[in-house]
Protein backbone atom coordinates (compact mmCIF):
# COMPACT_ATOMS: atom_id res chain seq x y z
CA UNK A 1 0.00 0.00 0.00
CA UNK A 2 1.26 3.53 -0.62
CA UNK A 3 2.16 5.39 1.81
CA UNK A 4 -0.32 8.28 1.54
CA UNK A 5 -3.40 5.56 1.82
CA UNK A 6 -1.28 4.07 4.36
CA UNK A 7 -1.46 7.59 6.38
CA UNK A 8 -5.33 7.64 5.31
CA UNK A 9 -6.33 4.54 6.32
CA UNK A 10 -4.77 4.75 9.64
CA UNK A 11 -6.47 7.95 10.46
CA UNK A 12 -9.59 7.72 12.71
CA UNK A 13 -12.22 9.71 10.48
CA UNK A 14 -11.30 7.28 7.79
CA UNK A 15 -11.56 3.95 10.33
CA UNK A 16 -13.24 1.06 8.26
CA UNK A 17 -13.46 2.68 5.02
CA UNK A 18 -13.50 0.53 2.30
CA UNK A 19 -9.81 0.26 0.68
CA UNK A 20 -11.23 0.90 -2.75
CA UNK A 21 -12.60 3.96 -1.96
CA UNK A 22 -9.12 5.29 0.25
CA UNK A 23 -7.47 4.62 -2.83
CA UNK A 24 -9.69 6.94 -4.57
CA UNK A 25 -9.56 10.09 -2.43
CA UNK A 26 -5.36 9.11 -1.81
CA UNK A 27 -5.66 11.20 -5.15
CA UNK A 28 -6.92 14.30 -3.75
CA UNK A 29 -4.41 14.16 -1.00
CA UNK A 30 -1.17 15.55 0.24
CA UNK A 31 0.92 15.61 2.88
CA UNK A 32 1.32 18.82 4.67
CA UNK A 33 3.02 20.38 7.76
CA UNK A 34 2.47 23.67 9.60
CA UNK A 35 5.38 25.62 11.47
CA UNK A 36 4.09 27.05 15.08
CA UNK A 37 2.27 29.89 14.50
CA UNK A 38 1.79 29.90 11.17
CA UNK A 39 -1.52 30.77 9.72
CA UNK A 40 -3.31 27.83 7.81
CA UNK A 41 -6.42 29.82 6.34
CA UNK A 42 -7.85 32.81 7.12
CA UNK A 43 -11.10 34.42 7.07
CA UNK A 44 -13.06 34.71 4.10
CA UNK A 45 -10.59 32.09 2.16
CA UNK A 46 -12.18 30.18 -0.50
CA UNK A 47 -13.18 27.23 1.40
CA UNK A 48 -11.46 24.84 -1.40
CA UNK A 49 -9.47 22.20 0.94
CA UNK A 50 -9.78 20.43 4.26
CA UNK A 51 -7.26 18.14 6.51
CA UNK A 52 -6.95 15.31 9.06
CA UNK A 53 -4.81 16.15 11.92
CA UNK A 54 -2.32 13.70 12.22
CA UNK A 55 -0.36 15.51 14.87
CA UNK A 56 0.21 18.60 16.65
CA UNK A 57 -2.78 21.50 17.44
CA UNK A 58 -4.04 23.76 15.77
CA UNK A 59 -6.51 26.46 17.04
CA UNK A 60 -9.36 28.24 15.52
CA UNK A 61 -9.89 32.39 15.86
CA UNK A 62 -12.39 34.81 15.37
CA UNK A 63 -10.94 38.40 15.38
CA UNK A 64 -13.27 40.97 17.44
CA UNK A 65 -12.48 44.16 16.81
CA UNK A 66 -11.29 46.50 19.81
CA UNK A 67 -10.89 43.07 21.51
CA UNK A 68 -8.32 41.18 19.29
CA UNK A 69 -7.94 37.55 18.18
CA UNK A 70 -9.94 35.29 20.60
CA UNK A 71 -9.75 31.28 20.33
CA UNK A 72 -12.54 29.38 20.13
CA UNK A 73 -11.76 25.76 19.44
CA UNK A 74 -8.33 23.83 19.17
CA UNK A 75 -8.37 20.65 17.45
CA UNK A 76 -5.44 17.98 17.47
CA UNK A 77 -4.71 14.51 16.51
CA UNK A 78 -7.46 12.65 15.19
CA UNK A 79 -9.68 15.15 14.56
CA UNK A 80 -11.28 17.04 10.95
CA UNK A 81 -10.90 20.51 10.40
CA UNK A 82 -13.15 22.09 7.45
CA UNK A 83 -16.69 21.78 5.81
CA UNK A 84 -16.82 25.07 4.58
CA UNK A 85 -16.09 23.55 1.34
CA UNK A 86 -19.34 21.30 1.44
CA UNK A 87 -22.05 24.41 1.63
CA UNK A 88 -22.16 27.62 -0.44
CA UNK A 89 -20.75 29.79 -0.26
CA UNK A 90 -17.66 27.94 0.00
CA UNK A 91 -15.56 30.49 2.66
CA UNK A 92 -13.73 30.16 5.43
CA UNK A 93 -15.72 31.64 8.45
CA UNK A 94 -12.24 31.28 11.03
CA UNK A 95 -8.59 31.83 11.00
CA UNK A 96 -6.82 28.97 11.69
CA UNK A 97 -3.19 28.56 13.05
CA UNK A 98 -0.70 26.57 14.53
CA UNK A 99 0.15 26.17 17.77
CA UNK A 100 2.55 24.06 17.21
CA UNK A 101 4.39 21.90 14.82
CA UNK A 102 1.43 19.99 12.81
CA UNK A 103 1.62 17.40 10.20
CA UNK A 104 -1.88 17.09 8.50
CA UNK A 105 -3.21 15.04 5.42
CA UNK A 106 -4.87 18.46 3.01
CA UNK A 107 -7.48 17.32 0.60
CA UNK A 108 -8.52 19.26 -2.93
CA UNK A 109 -12.11 19.56 -2.23
CA UNK A 110 -12.88 20.11 -5.71
CA UNK A 111 -11.01 17.10 -6.52
CA UNK A 112 -13.15 15.15 -3.71
CA UNK A 113 -16.28 16.11 -5.06
CA UNK A 114 -15.80 14.84 -8.38
CA UNK A 115 -15.13 11.12 -7.04
CA UNK A 116 -18.23 11.68 -5.03
CA UNK A 117 -19.93 12.80 -8.27
CA UNK A 118 -18.35 9.62 -9.74
CA UNK A 119 -19.13 7.34 -6.88
CA UNK A 120 -22.10 8.13 -4.90
CA UNK A 121 -21.57 5.39 -2.40
CA UNK A 122 -18.10 7.47 -1.14
CA UNK A 123 -19.98 10.52 -1.38
CA UNK A 124 -22.53 9.30 1.06
CA UNK A 125 -20.04 7.77 3.00
CA UNK A 126 -18.01 10.42 3.69
CA UNK A 127 -21.03 13.30 4.16
CA UNK A 128 -22.35 10.53 6.39
CA UNK A 129 -18.70 10.99 8.63
CA UNK A 130 -18.88 14.59 8.63
CA UNK A 131 -22.69 15.25 9.62
CA UNK A 132 -21.00 13.07 12.88
CA UNK A 133 -18.39 15.19 13.38
CA UNK A 134 -20.54 18.89 12.56
CA UNK A 135 -23.24 17.07 14.89
CA UNK A 136 -20.59 16.98 17.87
CA UNK A 137 -18.76 20.42 17.46
CA UNK A 138 -22.44 21.56 17.66
CA UNK A 139 -23.10 19.60 21.03
CA UNK A 140 -19.83 21.29 22.07
CA UNK A 141 -20.93 24.46 21.41
CA UNK A 142 -24.44 24.29 22.81
CA UNK A 143 -22.73 23.14 26.45
CA UNK A 144 -20.04 26.57 26.15
CA UNK A 145 -23.57 28.43 25.33
CA UNK A 146 -25.01 27.25 29.37
CA UNK A 147 -21.84 28.36 31.28
CA UNK A 148 -21.08 24.41 32.07
CA UNK A 149 -18.90 25.52 35.12
CA UNK A 150 -20.52 28.07 36.41
CA UNK A 151 -22.00 28.45 39.74
CA UNK A 152 -25.25 28.63 38.55
CA UNK A 153 -24.96 25.80 35.94
CA UNK B 1 12.49 21.63 76.95
CA UNK B 2 10.64 22.01 73.42
CA UNK B 3 9.43 18.59 72.23
CA UNK B 4 8.93 18.04 68.37
CA UNK B 5 5.90 16.20 67.55
CA UNK B 6 6.15 14.26 64.32
CA UNK B 7 2.58 14.99 62.64
CA UNK B 8 1.00 11.56 63.13
CA UNK B 9 1.41 12.54 66.97
CA UNK B 10 -0.49 15.47 67.39
CA UNK B 11 -3.37 14.48 69.24
CA UNK B 12 -6.96 14.25 66.59
CA UNK B 13 -9.05 17.73 66.85
CA UNK B 14 -12.33 15.68 68.28
CA UNK B 15 -15.52 17.00 69.83
CA UNK B 16 -17.62 15.22 71.30
CA UNK B 17 -21.01 16.05 69.54
CA UNK B 18 -20.85 16.75 65.91
CA UNK B 19 -23.18 19.55 66.29
CA UNK B 20 -20.36 21.76 68.50
CA UNK B 21 -18.04 23.78 65.88
CA UNK B 22 -14.18 23.01 66.77
CA UNK B 23 -12.35 26.20 66.99
CA UNK B 24 -9.84 26.56 63.70
CA UNK B 25 -7.24 29.91 62.76
CA UNK B 26 -6.58 30.75 59.53
CA UNK B 27 -2.95 31.08 58.66
CA UNK B 28 -2.51 31.12 54.95
CA UNK B 29 -5.16 32.54 52.20
CA UNK B 30 -4.20 32.40 48.16
CA UNK B 31 -6.17 33.87 45.51
CA UNK B 32 -7.11 31.28 43.08
CA UNK B 33 -9.42 33.26 40.72
CA UNK B 34 -11.61 36.44 41.49
CA UNK B 35 -13.91 34.79 43.54
CA UNK B 36 -12.32 31.84 44.67
CA UNK B 37 -9.75 31.11 47.56
CA UNK B 38 -7.72 28.80 48.95
CA UNK B 39 -7.63 29.03 52.89
CA UNK B 40 -4.79 27.11 55.14
CA UNK B 41 -6.48 26.54 58.88
CA UNK B 42 -4.62 24.89 61.81
CA UNK B 43 -6.86 24.18 65.44
CA UNK B 44 -6.37 26.04 67.44
CA UNK B 45 -5.54 23.07 70.15
CA UNK B 46 -2.82 22.19 67.74
CA UNK B 47 -4.77 18.83 66.97
CA UNK B 48 -4.35 16.97 63.76
CA UNK B 49 -7.47 16.62 61.06
CA UNK B 50 -7.95 13.37 59.32
CA UNK B 51 -9.69 13.19 56.69
CA UNK B 52 -10.93 10.81 53.40
CA UNK B 53 -10.35 12.25 49.67
CA UNK B 54 -14.08 13.98 49.21
CA UNK B 55 -15.48 14.37 52.43
CA UNK B 56 -16.29 18.18 53.62
CA UNK B 57 -16.97 20.39 56.85
CA UNK B 58 -19.60 22.54 57.76
CA UNK B 59 -17.75 25.51 58.02
CA UNK B 60 -19.35 28.20 60.35
CA UNK B 61 -18.29 32.31 60.25
CA UNK B 62 -19.70 32.96 63.63
CA UNK B 63 -22.60 35.52 63.53
CA UNK B 64 -23.14 34.80 59.70
CA UNK B 65 -23.98 31.35 58.81
CA UNK B 66 -22.28 27.80 58.13
CA UNK B 67 -21.78 26.41 54.40
CA UNK B 68 -20.85 22.71 53.56
CA UNK B 69 -17.29 22.81 52.13
CA UNK B 70 -15.25 20.17 50.33
CA UNK B 71 -12.07 19.34 52.11
CA UNK B 72 -9.14 20.14 48.92
CA UNK B 73 -5.92 19.58 51.01
CA UNK B 74 -3.88 16.66 50.93
CA UNK B 75 -4.76 13.95 53.42
CA UNK B 76 -1.08 13.02 54.22
CA UNK B 77 -0.82 16.26 55.75
CA UNK B 78 -3.41 16.39 58.38
CA UNK B 79 -1.81 18.68 60.60
CA UNK B 80 -3.15 21.58 57.83
CA UNK B 81 -6.75 21.86 57.33
CA UNK B 82 -7.16 23.25 53.78
CA UNK B 83 -10.51 24.69 52.15
CA UNK B 84 -11.28 26.29 48.92
CA UNK B 85 -14.53 28.49 48.71
CA UNK B 86 -15.81 30.24 46.00
CA UNK B 87 -17.76 33.57 46.61
CA UNK B 88 -21.20 33.25 45.54
CA UNK B 89 -23.89 34.53 48.70
CA UNK B 90 -24.05 35.26 52.27
CA UNK B 91 -21.59 33.23 53.84
CA UNK B 92 -19.62 32.53 51.11
CA UNK B 93 -19.07 36.23 50.42
CA UNK B 94 -17.74 37.74 53.74
CA UNK B 95 -15.86 33.81 54.14
CA UNK B 96 -13.88 34.99 51.44
CA UNK B 97 -12.88 38.25 52.91
CA UNK B 98 -11.15 36.67 55.77
CA UNK B 99 -7.44 37.22 57.59
CA UNK B 100 -5.30 34.87 58.63
CA UNK B 101 -5.48 34.75 62.58
CA UNK B 102 -9.38 35.07 61.99
CA UNK B 103 -10.85 32.25 63.96
CA UNK B 104 -13.94 29.65 62.20
CA UNK B 105 -15.93 26.66 63.23
CA UNK B 106 -15.57 23.68 61.76
CA UNK B 107 -17.38 20.53 62.36
CA UNK B 108 -16.40 17.39 60.43
CA UNK B 109 -15.82 15.35 58.54
CA UNK B 110 -18.81 13.92 56.87
CA UNK B 111 -19.64 12.55 54.66
CA UNK B 112 -18.85 9.73 51.80
CA UNK B 113 -15.68 9.75 50.17
CA UNK B 114 -13.98 9.16 46.44
CA UNK B 115 -13.00 4.98 46.33
CA UNK B 116 -8.85 5.48 45.68
CA UNK B 117 -8.61 2.18 48.36
CA UNK B 118 -10.83 0.99 45.70
CA UNK B 119 -9.45 1.86 42.72
CA UNK B 120 -5.89 0.43 43.33
CA UNK B 121 -4.76 -1.74 40.60
CA UNK B 122 -6.94 0.36 37.61
CA UNK B 123 -6.29 3.61 35.48
CA UNK B 124 -8.04 6.42 37.45
CA UNK B 125 -9.95 9.30 35.13
CA UNK B 126 -10.63 12.49 36.60
CA UNK B 127 -12.84 14.92 35.19
CA UNK B 128 -13.46 18.09 36.84
CA UNK B 129 -15.24 21.14 35.94
CA UNK B 130 -14.85 24.92 37.67
CA UNK B 131 -14.42 24.63 41.33
CA UNK B 132 -15.10 20.62 40.87
CA UNK B 133 -11.33 20.15 41.27
CA UNK B 134 -11.27 21.54 44.82
CA UNK B 135 -12.80 17.70 46.19
CA UNK B 136 -11.26 15.71 44.09
CA UNK B 137 -7.66 17.52 44.21
CA UNK B 138 -6.98 15.24 47.80
CA UNK B 139 -7.61 12.14 45.93
CA UNK B 140 -5.58 13.44 43.42
CA UNK B 141 -2.93 13.66 46.60
CA UNK B 142 -3.19 10.30 47.05
CA UNK B 143 -2.86 8.51 43.78
CA UNK B 144 0.38 10.91 43.22
CA UNK B 145 1.34 9.75 46.81
CA UNK B 146 0.50 6.26 45.67
CA UNK B 147 1.08 6.28 42.09
CA UNK B 148 2.82 2.83 42.11
CA UNK B 149 -0.78 1.43 43.09
CA UNK B 150 -2.29 2.62 39.67
CA UNK B 151 -2.56 2.24 36.19
CA UNK B 152 -2.59 5.18 34.03
CA UNK B 153 -3.88 7.83 35.25
CA UNK B 154 -5.59 10.75 33.78
CA UNK B 155 -6.84 14.31 35.04
CA UNK B 156 -8.95 16.32 32.80
CA UNK B 157 -10.37 19.58 34.10
CA UNK B 158 -12.29 22.42 32.38
CA UNK B 159 -12.74 26.18 33.42
CA UNK B 160 -14.56 28.96 31.84
CA UNK B 161 -10.95 31.02 31.09
CA UNK B 162 -7.46 30.72 31.76
CA UNK B 163 -8.34 33.47 34.90
CA UNK B 164 -11.19 30.62 36.26
CA UNK B 165 -8.69 27.93 36.65
CA UNK B 166 -7.72 26.33 40.28
CA UNK B 167 -3.78 25.07 41.32
CA UNK B 168 -2.85 26.44 38.24
CA UNK B 169 0.41 25.83 40.06
CA UNK B 170 -0.23 22.35 41.11
CA UNK B 171 -1.78 21.93 37.31
CA UNK B 172 1.15 22.89 35.93
CA UNK B 173 3.35 20.32 38.23
CA UNK B 174 1.47 17.49 37.47
CA UNK B 175 1.56 18.13 34.23
CA UNK B 176 5.47 18.23 34.23
CA UNK B 177 5.47 14.16 35.47
CA UNK B 178 5.73 11.29 33.26
CA UNK B 179 3.35 9.49 35.09
CA UNK B 180 0.35 11.63 34.59
CA UNK B 181 -2.02 12.80 31.87
CA UNK B 182 -2.92 16.28 32.38
CA UNK B 183 -5.23 17.62 30.07
CA UNK B 184 -6.93 21.19 30.99
CA UNK B 185 -9.21 23.10 28.86
CA UNK B 186 -11.12 26.83 28.77
CA UNK B 187 -14.23 27.83 26.79
CA UNK B 188 -12.79 30.52 25.23
CA UNK B 189 -9.67 32.27 25.46
CA UNK B 190 -7.14 35.14 23.97
CA UNK B 191 -3.90 33.40 22.02
CA UNK B 192 -1.36 35.97 23.83
CA UNK B 193 -2.61 34.62 27.49
CA UNK B 194 -3.29 30.95 26.86
CA UNK B 195 -1.58 28.10 24.39
CA UNK B 196 -3.27 25.46 25.23
CA UNK B 197 -6.68 23.56 24.39
CA UNK B 198 -10.10 25.41 23.71
CA UNK B 199 -13.27 23.55 24.39
CA UNK B 200 -15.43 21.81 26.41
CA UNK B 201 -14.64 19.23 29.09
CA UNK B 202 -16.45 16.70 27.79
CA UNK B 203 -13.79 17.16 24.25
CA UNK B 204 -10.96 15.78 26.54
CA UNK B 205 -12.12 12.31 27.20
CA UNK B 206 -11.81 10.58 23.77
CA UNK B 207 -8.43 11.74 24.17
CA UNK B 208 -7.78 10.48 27.83
CA UNK B 209 -5.73 7.62 27.71
CA UNK B 210 -7.04 4.38 30.00
CA UNK B 211 -8.24 1.32 29.29
CA UNK B 212 -12.31 1.63 29.80
CA UNK B 213 -12.88 -2.15 31.05
CA UNK B 214 -10.54 -1.19 34.13
CA UNK B 215 -10.94 2.22 35.10
CA UNK B 216 -12.76 4.14 37.71
CA UNK B 217 -13.80 7.44 36.58
CA UNK B 218 -14.44 10.24 39.69
CA UNK B 219 -16.30 13.16 37.93
CA UNK B 220 -17.20 16.60 39.82
CA UNK B 221 -18.46 19.73 38.74
CA UNK B 222 -22.12 21.31 38.30
CA UNK B 223 -24.43 18.64 37.69
CA UNK B 224 -25.02 19.73 34.21
CA UNK B 225 -21.71 19.38 33.47
CA UNK B 226 -21.60 16.12 34.90
CA UNK B 227 -24.37 14.72 32.98
CA UNK B 228 -22.51 15.36 29.94
CA UNK B 229 -19.52 13.45 31.17
CA UNK B 230 -20.87 10.76 32.45
CA UNK B 231 -22.67 10.35 28.19
CA UNK B 232 -19.21 10.92 27.36
CA UNK B 233 -17.37 7.95 29.65
CA UNK B 234 -20.41 6.06 28.62
CA UNK B 235 -19.09 6.51 24.92
CA UNK B 236 -15.89 5.12 25.78
CA UNK B 237 -17.31 2.03 27.22
CA UNK B 238 -17.84 2.86 31.12
CA UNK B 239 -19.98 0.76 33.09
CA UNK B 240 -21.98 2.81 35.31
CA UNK B 241 -20.29 1.44 38.56
CA UNK B 242 -17.36 2.30 37.60
CA UNK B 243 -18.10 5.87 37.22
CA UNK B 244 -18.18 8.31 40.91
CA UNK B 245 -19.70 11.39 40.76
CA UNK B 246 -19.91 14.49 43.96
CA UNK B 247 -23.65 15.38 44.39
CA UNK B 248 -24.31 19.15 46.32
CA UNK B 249 -27.58 20.12 48.05
CA UNK B 250 -28.34 22.58 50.72
CA UNK B 251 -27.31 21.80 54.28
CA UNK B 252 -28.11 22.43 57.71
CA UNK B 253 -26.90 19.28 60.27
CA UNK B 254 -24.56 17.36 57.94
CA UNK B 255 -25.45 13.99 60.22
CA UNK B 256 -28.51 12.87 58.63
CA UNK B 257 -31.11 14.41 60.99
CA UNK B 258 -33.09 17.30 59.65
CA UNK B 259 -33.51 16.11 55.93
CA UNK B 260 -32.54 19.19 54.40
CA UNK B 261 -29.99 17.64 52.14
CA UNK B 262 -32.45 14.60 50.86
CA UNK B 263 -31.72 13.50 47.19
CA UNK B 264 -34.14 10.98 46.47
CA UNK B 265 -33.45 8.01 49.17
CA UNK B 266 -30.34 9.54 50.08
CA UNK B 267 -29.20 12.04 52.37
CA UNK B 268 -26.43 13.68 50.56
CA UNK B 269 -24.72 14.35 53.63
CA UNK B 270 -24.39 10.81 54.81
CA UNK B 271 -24.79 8.63 52.02
CA UNK B 272 -23.31 10.88 49.49
CA UNK B 273 -21.75 13.02 48.61
CA UNK B 274 -19.34 11.02 46.77
CA UNK B 275 -21.90 8.69 44.87
CA UNK B 276 -20.96 5.22 43.02
CA UNK B 277 -23.25 6.51 39.47
CA UNK B 278 -25.45 3.04 39.24
CA UNK B 279 -26.81 3.57 42.52
CA UNK B 280 -28.47 7.08 41.97
CA UNK B 281 -28.94 7.61 38.05
CA UNK B 282 -32.86 6.77 38.39
CA UNK B 283 -32.89 10.03 40.17
CA UNK B 284 -29.86 12.08 38.68
CA UNK B 285 -30.89 15.16 36.38
CA UNK B 286 -34.53 14.35 37.51
CA UNK B 287 -35.86 17.79 37.53
CA UNK B 288 -38.33 17.30 40.70
CA UNK B 289 -35.26 16.12 42.64
C1 LIG C 1 -20.96 18.53 50.01
C2 LIG C 1 -20.73 19.91 49.48
C3 LIG C 1 -19.44 20.32 49.20
C4 LIG C 1 -19.19 21.63 48.73
N1 LIG C 1 -17.91 22.00 48.48
C5 LIG C 1 -17.65 23.27 48.12
C6 LIG C 1 -16.31 23.72 47.95
O1 LIG C 1 -15.35 22.97 48.13
N2 LIG C 1 -16.11 25.01 47.60
C7 LIG C 1 -17.16 25.88 47.38
O2 LIG C 1 -16.91 27.06 47.08
N3 LIG C 1 -18.44 25.48 47.51
C8 LIG C 1 -18.71 24.21 47.90
N4 LIG C 1 -20.01 23.81 48.08
C9 LIG C 1 -21.09 24.78 47.80
C10 LIG C 1 -21.28 25.71 48.98
O3 LIG C 1 -21.74 24.97 50.07
C11 LIG C 1 -22.31 26.79 48.62
O4 LIG C 1 -21.78 27.62 47.62
C12 LIG C 1 -22.66 27.60 49.83
O5 LIG C 1 -23.42 26.84 50.71
C13 LIG C 1 -23.43 28.84 49.44
O6 LIG C 1 -23.76 29.52 50.62
P1 LIG C 1 -23.95 31.09 50.71
O7 LIG C 1 -24.65 31.37 51.99
O8 LIG C 1 -22.67 31.81 50.48
O9 LIG C 1 -24.87 31.41 49.46
P2 LIG C 1 -26.45 31.60 49.46
O10 LIG C 1 -26.74 33.00 49.93
O11 LIG C 1 -27.11 30.47 50.14
O12 LIG C 1 -26.72 31.49 47.90
C14 LIG C 1 -26.26 32.51 47.01
C15 LIG C 1 -26.35 32.05 45.59
O13 LIG C 1 -25.53 30.90 45.39
C16 LIG C 1 -26.30 29.85 44.87
N5 LIG C 1 -25.86 28.62 45.53
C17 LIG C 1 -26.18 28.19 46.77
N6 LIG C 1 -25.66 27.00 47.01
C18 LIG C 1 -24.99 26.67 45.90
C19 LIG C 1 -24.24 25.52 45.50
N7 LIG C 1 -24.13 24.45 46.29
N8 LIG C 1 -23.66 25.53 44.28
C20 LIG C 1 -23.80 26.56 43.45
N9 LIG C 1 -24.53 27.66 43.76
C21 LIG C 1 -25.11 27.70 44.95
C22 LIG C 1 -27.71 30.14 45.21
O14 LIG C 1 -28.61 29.59 44.25
C23 LIG C 1 -27.74 31.64 45.16
O15 LIG C 1 -27.95 32.11 43.85
C24 LIG C 1 -20.28 22.52 48.52
C25 LIG C 1 -21.57 22.10 48.79
C26 LIG C 1 -21.81 20.81 49.26
C27 LIG C 1 -23.20 20.37 49.56
S1 LIG D 1 -28.05 18.07 56.19
FE1 LIG D 1 -29.43 17.35 57.68
S2 LIG D 1 -29.92 15.40 56.89
FE2 LIG D 1 -28.34 16.05 55.57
Amino acid sequence: MATLERLLSEHPFFKDLDPRYIQLIAGCAQEVTFKAGEFIFREGDPASRFWVIRNGRISLEVFAPGRGPIMIETLGEGDVMGWSWMVPPYRKQYDARALELTRALEFDAMCIRGKCDEEPKLGYELFKRFSQIIGQRLQATRLRLIDLYGSHA
Amino acid sequence: MVVTLKPQQIPVAVSTDPMVPVPYRLLRVRRETSDTFTFEFGSVDGSRFPFAPGQFNMLYLFGVGEVPISISGDPERPEILVHTVRAVGTVTTPFCKLKPGDIIGVRGPFGSSWPVVEAAGNDVVIVAGGVGLAPLRPAIYHILNHRGEYGRVAVLYGARSPGDMLYKKELAEWRGRFDVQVEVTVDAAKPDEWQGNVGVVTTLIPRAHFDPHHVTALVCGPEIMMRFTILELQKRGLRDDQIYISMERNMKCAIGFCGHCQYGPNFVCKDGPVFRFDRVKEIFGKREI
